[in-house]
């Protein structure tokens, strides 16, 4: 239980570092740093499924998609901030504390599967069937490519979406380079 | 990049690019899948770009070939599905395993469709991802014109 205390320290410090720093790239591996946290917190609650993706999407993923593509006379921030957002925020970042400590009451222990005490629930059902329903050992899998294929064609459909806007938005103005290597 | 980063990147990538096969073909044993196993296959070719720069990247997996083959995992995806309603008689049916081929829980060709699921969501997501980065150095590298500040101040823009 201590070691999630530390993470947890270890991840807020990281988001403060993030949030106050001027250097975009040390912003952007300070995000990277809350994110390996995060997927080693999933490990140590035995998900080593979202682990690996948190870890594959917010460190990899983040960290060199920022560095390959952001050009380097973008990277420092400056400007103060404005009176009344900051007073917006705080007010807002304090209503949904409160909000957040009322909802604490009514979880289980931290670490305990909420789904652990109602039988009837699907994922019950999912854990005692899914070998022998699908024959994949990894339920995770089976759950998400045999019991809901469909939101896997649609985040195939959203990830394709994505592609075609990114290349419709921004290949008019790099066609040309695109098509040939050499420029 | 220096030749420490060229020469060690031209090393890891291969381990890299293992590593995402066996994480897309182990899905259905391991943790992974298709997602996880296509992010670390196109961050292979990240990491070139970031060492080797972007043309070498393009005439290494040109952008043309990368869409067709984001296009192909797409098309296996849904012909999977459409073959699970025309043989199974379900949308996305397993067919495969209830029907012809149940296989051996632990073994590398079990599960039916599910391994050939994730294979075609890795190329997908490989390609997709790849494209996205791609496009997104190219037009970086449009939007670092030299102008006439830079010429006369050539230190300020960074070295590729």
């Amino acid at each position: 239980m201590a070691l999630f205390y530390i993470l947890l320290i270890f991840m807020v410090i990281a988001a403060i570092i993030a949030v106050e720093t001027k250097d975009l790239l040390s912003a952007v591996i300070c995000v990277g740093a809350i994110g390996f946290g995060g997927s080693l917190m999933f490990l140590l609650l035995r998900a080593p499924d979202i682990a690996m993706t948190q870890i594959v999407v917010e460190v990899l993923g983040l960290v060199i998609l920022i560095r390959a593509t952001i050009s380097r006379d973008l990277t420092f921030i400056s400007g103060d901030r404005e009176f009344f957002g900051t007073v917006a925020s705080v007010v807002i970042l304090f209503l949904v504390f409160m909000a957040g400590m009322r909802i604490c009451d009514t979880l289980p222990e931290f670490g305990e599967p909420v789904f652990a005490q109602r039988p009837e629930a699907a994922s019950q059902a999912y854990i005692a069937k899914g070998l022998n329903d699908t024959g994949a050992t990894n339920i995770v899998t089976s759950i998400y490519l045999d019991y809901r294929a469909y939101d896997t064609l649609g985040e195939a459909t959203v990830l394709f979406t994505a592609v075609i806007g990114a290349t419709a938005i921004l290949r008019s103005r790099s066609r040309k380079r695109l098509e040939d290597p050499e420029l | 990049m220096t030749v420490i980063v060229k020469t060690v990147s031209s090393w890891v990538k291969v381990l890299i690019f293992l590593f995402g096969i066996y994480i897309i073909l182990s899905g259905h044993l391991t943790p992974g899948g298709g997602f996880a196993g296509g992010v670390i296959l196109a961050s292979s070719y990240v990491l070139l770009m970031l060492a080797f720069g972007r043309s070498f990247v393009a005439s290494n997996l040109p952008g043309s070939l990368a869409s067709r083959l984001d296009c192909l995992g797409a098309f296996l995806f849904a012909l999977i599905a459409i073959l699970g309603l025309v043989c199974g008689g379900t949308f996305f049916v397993n067919f495969l395993y209830q029907e012809y081929f149940p296989g051996e829980p632990f073994a590398l060709v079990s599960a039916g469709t599910i391994p050939l699921s994730n294979m075609a969501i890795g190329i997908k997501v490989g390609a997709s991802l790849f494209l996205v980065i791609l496009t997104l150095a190219a037009f970086r590298a449009e939007s670092q014109q030299p102008t006439e500040q830079d010429l006369a101040d050539p230190g300020v823009r960074g070295k590729e």
